[in-house]
């Protein structure tokens, strides 16, 4: 069972080689698997690089959102006023399409790094603030009257039953956002791309695009994919490494 | 110590859960509210506890509002926590550290017959364990009233009866004012010394039944009082038809 998705990959992978040699696909359509590795190698520092800046983008995206995400939550649930206040913007601007924006923010930011950085953290602090706001609102009624009749303070519910019934829901909501900020941080380059920020793996891709060096596209594709489950994969086990440690699975 | 005048309350739906009830709570008294669902004894002990206000009628504690102990239906521990830490949690609350509450939670939890089970957490525990555990975390911080609201229903026959022998003996042992909401007339009648029946739409307080106490569930006696509430209730069912 634990191999079936390995088994599944190496026999279709097997399956593409074979079709685009036996049909002989020119390799500016598609090329095969052994070309896309060949690809990277050719140029291996040129993709790494680009891939670490994507992902320095997109580990500062996903820590601002926590930040940002986190704190939003807590002022919703510290007063109806500032619900009410910052929801329909948080809905706003989660259902702006980052395409729309993401040239005027990289207008109006001068710094490169930075409208990166904004574009990925719009695209990703959504999970975070809306899991962690209903996380905390759930605390069972009974635990809290029982918190009421001991005359707990606001304080001493918050981190004894609050933040605790809420830390599965934010750490729900962090995975989305992990995948989310790798993906707002490739559509902030592909939007930048021509306007001068030259490192990312989408600029990679977009490059490799206008010379035809297909198996290089096909190559950073890949390593993007590669990052994005790698994202999902450490933020899964950290969720749970966090849950057992403090007594929640 | 506690004189309840005339109380009612009404929710925000409509629904009368409660019409000019009146009671005594005399210190160190067992009372049992019975009555089927939707008669008030939840709402009653709500209002005890403060958790919720009349809209009319007053409730007047003798001496100024006591501490009170509230066992739940379930017994709402934080699953996290192991069941010392549970225990501990009131008596957190109120600003005490660990090296000095130590001693308090481990007397609780021998009191409700939990010593060596300090470090288990509430899934490793069965739902009897559960509740006493709630219960320990109810009598840690010694209040001078115990508000349960039907903490055995959901608990099988034998661990309920179980549960109801040691809650007898602890009453015994402490000397606490016990409110107990139960549904269950054997229930009543074999835990408390005054019942207090209710009945529903709107909920509103019938009559009170006293009991000698300490009836063994085979003594004819406590048949006899199981027939008298049972009577009692149907007579209230039969003059509102």
């Amino acid at each position: 069972m634990q191999r079936a998705p390995a088994l599944f990959a190496l026999a279709f992978l097997g399956l593409w080689e074979a079709l685009v040699r036996a049909m002989g696909v020119p390799e500016y359509l598609i090329p095969g698997p052994l070309r896309i590795v060949q690809a990277f190698f050719e140029a291996p520092w040129l993709l790494l690089t680009s891939l670490a800046s994507t992902l320095i983008v997109t580990a500062v995206a996903l820590a601002v959102s926590v930040v940002l995400g986190v704190a939003l939550a807590l002022a919703m649930q510290a007063s109806p006023w500032a619900r009410a206040a910052i929801q329909p913007w948080a809905v706003a601007l989660q259902v702006t399409p980052i395409v729309s924006i993401a040239p005027l923010i990289i207008v109006w930011v001068g710094d490169a790094f930075t409208a990166l950085v904004v574009c990925a953290t719009i695209v990703a602090f959504f999970p975070v603030l809306s899991n962690t706001a209903a996380g905390l609102a759930a605390a069972p009624q009974d635990l809290q009257d029982l918190f009421w009749l001991n005359k707990a303070t606001r304080w001493q519910t918050l981190r004894l039953l609050r933040l605790p019934v809420a830390l599965p829901y934010f750490l729900a909501g962090l995975r989305i956002s992990g995948g989310l900020a790798l993906v707002g941080a490739v559509v902030a380059e592909f939007v930048a791309g021509s306007g001068g920020f030259a490192s990312g793996l989408a600029y990679r891709i977009l490059e490799s695009g206008y010379r035809l060096q297909i198996p290089r596209m096909f190559a950073a594709l890949v390593l993007l994919s590669a990052a994005g489950i790698a994202i999902n994969a450490a933020l899964g086990s950290f969720a749970s490494w966090l849950l057992r440690r403090t007594g929640q699975a | 110590m506690l004189a309840i005048d005339g109380v009612s309350r009404r929710f925000a739906n409509g629904v009368e859960a409660l019409r000019d009830a009146s009671l005594r709570l005399g210190q160190g008294d067992f009372v049992a509210l019975l009555g089927p669902s939707g008669c008030g004894k939840s709402t009653l002990l709500r209002l005890i506890a403060g958790l919720d206000r009349p809209d009319s009628g007053r409730l007047v504690w003798n001496g100024g509002a006591p501490d009170i102990g509230f066992v739940f239906q379930d017994a709402t521990l934080l699953p996290w926590a192991t069941a010392a830490e549970n225990v501990f949690l009131p008596l957190r609350l109120r600003g005490q550290g660990w090296a000095d509450a130590a001693p308090q939670v481990g007397a609780a939890l021998a009191r409700v017959g939990l010593s060596g089970f300090e470090a288990a957490r509430p899934r490793e525990l069965s739902g009897g364990m559960r509740m006493r555990v709630s219960i320990a975390r109810a009598l840690v911080t010694r209040p001078k009233v115990l508000l349960m609201d039907e903490p055995f229903a959901a608990l099988d026959e034998f661990t309920r009866h179980g549960l109801q022998a040691d809650l007898l003996k602890l009453w015994a042992e402490l000397r606490c004012t016990v409110v107990f909401v139960t549904h269950s007339i054997y229930e009543a009648a074999f835990l408390a010394r005054r019942i207090v029946l209710m009945t529903p739409r709107p909920g509103r307080i019938a009559c009170e039944i006293a009991s000698p106490g300490n009836l063994a569930r085979l003594d004819p006696a406590y048949a006899a009082l199981v027939a008298e509430i049972t009577t009692a209730l149907s007579h209230e069912a039969e003059g509102r038809l």
